[in-house]
């Protein structure tokens, strides 16, 4: 019965809403441009794509993570280990294949589980994760003794560093993955589906739609694809290393804020997780050229994913 | 009207809600030293009132006196300080914190810095002797049982100077010797010259606890029994009810073809006996009861949302695998919860997400992809059919009103093809233009041949729209009437409770 009045959205709050974030990263990107030495050059774009190209892939499952009201801590221990478990097998089998199947079923195995934890015994998405990452972490200090791994497979090297139309192979695998789950949440009813469940848990529920094992699906993708930007990453080093990665989980987190994905669930829009991970990326580059040093750069990250945070508040508020 | 020897009194109070006037200049008094029961039916304001009185809601116009002074609590901080205290059903103590934390909480004794754990305790231990409860101050709140817990609520009350207070219901879930119990205390307050409201469904309560009575109505004072001598039950049940029927149901008669809802011995949380009923397509069945009668519980059984202890569901004579709304969706039987913004829609999605919600699934190219034309038109055809006013159908459902919200809702269910349709107070602060277009469209369903189940807890609404009404009263189905038979007050008696809590 009772109500308050109605909130009207504002025409600043809705241009805000829709292409706030690519407005934010074309200014960003041309004061880079202007203002920094050696920004604007084909290498630096280069390094720059590549840099954030793990960060992208994971990004998109983490977009529909978020989206469903959940999210994962886990997937920088994924990263780590898929690597890890991908080079190890591929050494003693000598076949790739064998170690992207490992890899990628493990990746997959560990997200299910921590959908079942999540979404069927309704355990805290935070404590599963963050336990989740522990062990996953330790794992790949396990299978590698605390060593990287380093890959004697040459094609396995080829997919890390070789280009197509002068763009790194690890960069196109990102633009595909954007591609697939850009469709998969706007085309398909499993987006519309998490963006309901996200919005509204027991109204999805309610409505007939299968909440838990949307959420299990959710959580397997994620694993799956943390596992295969941990491959990818493990072909760029040729090797896998047991401690990369660390604190990855937080950068996806920050990127997908920055981009407008609703920490409460249910809001999320994959150009804008898009422009998220490149400002988070343009802004380590730029920091980079510009000399500062690495302690700083801590802070200003934080600062980022500050803003980010209250950018959700405020929009959440109009 | 209020006289100034009332230490409490109502004057010209009104309260507005967005299309509701839930109070209407509502005027009366309660005198100290007597226990006043305010009686009414669901959502005849005395909520809203206990409300205002409590400080959580201001008025829209008049105010609240105290010993004359006319106040407008501007929070519940400044009515507590002003002497007043509503004792809710739902408790407000701290389960995990002790009972002396409890009934001194935001006012410890210190010493300096320090609590003084003496002083807490000495001051617990006053307390409950006033309440006469024994009751180790230490104990965790969360361990004694409801009854004791009151209680301490009432101990906390008078602890901080309460000169007032106001119960809602406090016997609905006591056993019958706590409730004679807490009459013991209610009576001693009374004797010590404090004010008493005592909002209360119970006819025999009134007769046997209170000293005065006001009835509401649709939010306005109906009559106020200063002295109940001479006054019957069925006097204040005809005032409770006798309103009459406007026109805006538009029923007609049509045609009940058997076989469309079976339900046989469903049981599970909420219910005291299983329960068994039919609706034959075409038939609307109407439920009526009090808050708390089991009749959402019962709804939640019937579509799924809780899983059913026992009991099975028909639907069209295919039985209903239970325990999912999705699979009884499948078998066409839709359900449109109370709690429209907690339970129906999606708040942050647009219009045309919430209505192509369900029956997308059966819309899809490759049983995957979204037929964007199907979204469009049907979004676009529901909104037209159901006269939802939205700016567009990408406007997040949040902006629209409570009415235009709950025709959203309905919309997702005729997207489907619909055999029953389960509607838990689909009318509950809706303005009355959207309730007639509401009432028009569940009668255009059930001639389409849908059986529909309706719960209300307004009584012109269950009479004006049913065929058959079943009443439900603490747990269990009471009685049924036929649309001929039922009147206001025979439906109502069935509903109160006939005995002072049993135990």
């Amino acid at each position: 019965m009772s109500s308050k009045p109605l909130p009207a959205l504002s025409a600043f709050a809705r241009v805000w809403d829709s292409a706030g974030m690519l407005l934010v990263l074309a200014v960003l990107f041309l004061g880079c441009s202007l203002g920094v030495d050696n920004f604007l050059t084909a290498t630096n774009l280069r390094g720059l794509a590549l840099a954030v190209s793990t960060i992208g892939m994971v990004a998109c499952t983490m977009m529909f993570c978020l989206a469903a009201g959940d999210f994962d801590l886990s997937v920088g221990s994924v990263v780590a280990f898929a690597g890890v478990l991908g080079a190890t097998v591929m050494n003693s089998t000598g076949s790739v294949a064998a170690g992207f199947a490992a890899a990628l079923a493990s990746g997959a195995l560990i997200g299910f589980v921590n959908g079942v934890f999540v979404a069927r015994l309704g355990i805290n998405a935070l404590i599963t994760t963050l336990a989740s990452m522990q062990i996953v972490r330790g794992l790949g200090f396990i299978a590698s003794d605390g060593r990287a791994v380093g890959i004697r497979t040459d094609a396995l090297f080829a997919l890390g560093n070789s280009a197509w139309l002068g763009v790194p192979v690890p960069v196109w695998l990102t633009v595909g993955c954007f591609a697939l789950f850009g469709v998969l949440l706007n085309q398909t009813i499993f987006g519309r589906n998490t963006l309901a469940i996200g919005g509204n848990k027991e109204a999805a529920h309610l409505a007939g739609l299968p909440v838990t094992r949307i959420k299990i699906v959710i959580f397997t993708l994620q694993g799956l694809v943390a596992a295969f930007a941990g491959l990818v990453l493990a072909a760029r080093m040729t090797s896998g290393q047991p401690n990369t990665s660390q604190g990855f989980e937080l950068e996806v987190i920050s990127a997908c804020v920055l981009g407008g994905v609703s920490l409460s669930g249910g809001v999320a829009r994959l150009g804008a997780v898009v422009a998220g991970v490149l400002i988070m990326g343009i802004v380590q580059n730029a920091m980079n050229l510009l000399n500062i040093p690495p302690f700083y750069q801590y802070v200003a990250r934080g600062c980022i994913l500050l803003a980010a945070v209250m950018l959700d508040r405020f929009k959440q508020r109009t | 009207m209020a006289a100034p020897d009332y230490a409490l009194g109502f004057d010209g109070l009104t309260m507005e809600f967005p299309g509701v006037r839930a109070l209407d200049s509502v005027s009366f008094g309660v005198r100290a030293g007597s226990v006043h029961a305010l009686m009414g039916e669901n959502g005849a304001g005395k909520s809203t009132l206990l409300k205002i009185l409590s400080g959580a809601y201001a008025p829209t116009a008049g105010c609240v006196r105290l010993g004359g002074q006319p106040k407008v609590f501007a929070s519940t901080a400044e009515a507590i300080a002003a002497g007043v205290a509503v004792i809710y059903q739902e408790l407000h103590l701290v389960p995990e914190m002790t009972v002396a934390e409890n009934l001194l909480l935001g006012r410890y004794p210190r010493r300096g810095a320090f609590l003084d754990r003496a002083a807490l305790r000495a001051e617990a231990e006053r307390l409950l002797q006033l309440v006469g409860e024994d009751i180790d101050p230490a104990t965790r709140l969360g361990r004694l049982p409801l009854a004791q817990r009151q209680m301490v609520e009432i101990a906390k009350a008078l602890g901080r100077g309460a000169r007032l207070v106001a119960f809602d219901e406090p016997t609905s879930s006591l056993s019958e010797k706590e409730t004679r119990r807490l009459f013991a205390i209610i009576r001693d307050l009374r004797d010590r010259g404090h004010a008493i409201l005592y909002v209360t469904h119970r006819m025999d309560e009134v007769f046997e606890l209170c000293d005065a009575a006001t009835v509401l109505r649709d939010g306005r004072h109906v009559v106020t029994h200063d002295a109940l001598a001479g006054v019957t039950r069925d006097a204040l049940v005809k005032s409770m009810v006798g309103r009459e029927l406007t026109n805006v149901f538009n029923h007609r008669p049509r045609a009940h073809v058997p076989g469309g809802l079976a339900v046989r011995g469903l049981a599970g949380p909420g219910l005291r006996a299983p329960v068994s009923f039919d609706v034959a397509r075409g038939e609307i069945i109407g439920f009526f009861g009090l808050v708390g009668a089991g009749r959402t519980e019962l709804m939640r059984l019937l579509c799924g949302a809780v899983p059913p202890s026992g009991g099975e569901v028909r639907v069209h004579g295919a039985v209903i695998a239970g325990g999912s709304p999705r699979t009884a969706i499948r078998a066409g039987l839709v359900f449109c919860p109370e709690d429209r913004k907690k339970e129906g829609i999606i708040p942050v999605r647009s219009v045309a997400e919430n209505i192509n919600l369900s029956a997308r699934r059966s819309r899809l190219r490759a049983g995957f992809f979204l037929q964007n034309d199907w979204e469009r038109d049907n979004a676009a055809a529901q909104i037209a059919r159901l006269g939802v006013r939205t700016a567009s159908p990408a406007t997040p459902i949040r902006l629209l009103s409570g009415g235009n919200q709950q025709k959203a809702i309905l919309a997702r269910w005729l997207s489907e093809q619909v055999r029953v349709v389960v509607l838990d107070e689909p009318t509950r602060g809706i303005d009355i233009g959207a309730k007639s277009e509401i009432y028009a469209l569940i009668q255009e369903l059930a001639a389409a041949g849908a059986s529909i189940v309706i719960v209300s807890s307004e009584l012109p609404e269950v009479l004006g729209i049913a065929d058959r009404i079943l009443v439900m009263r603490e747990g269990v189905v009471a009685a049924e009437f036929s649309r001929a038979t039922a009147t206001p007050e025979a439906v109502l008696h069935a509903a109160l409770p006939l005995t002072v809590a049993p135990a």
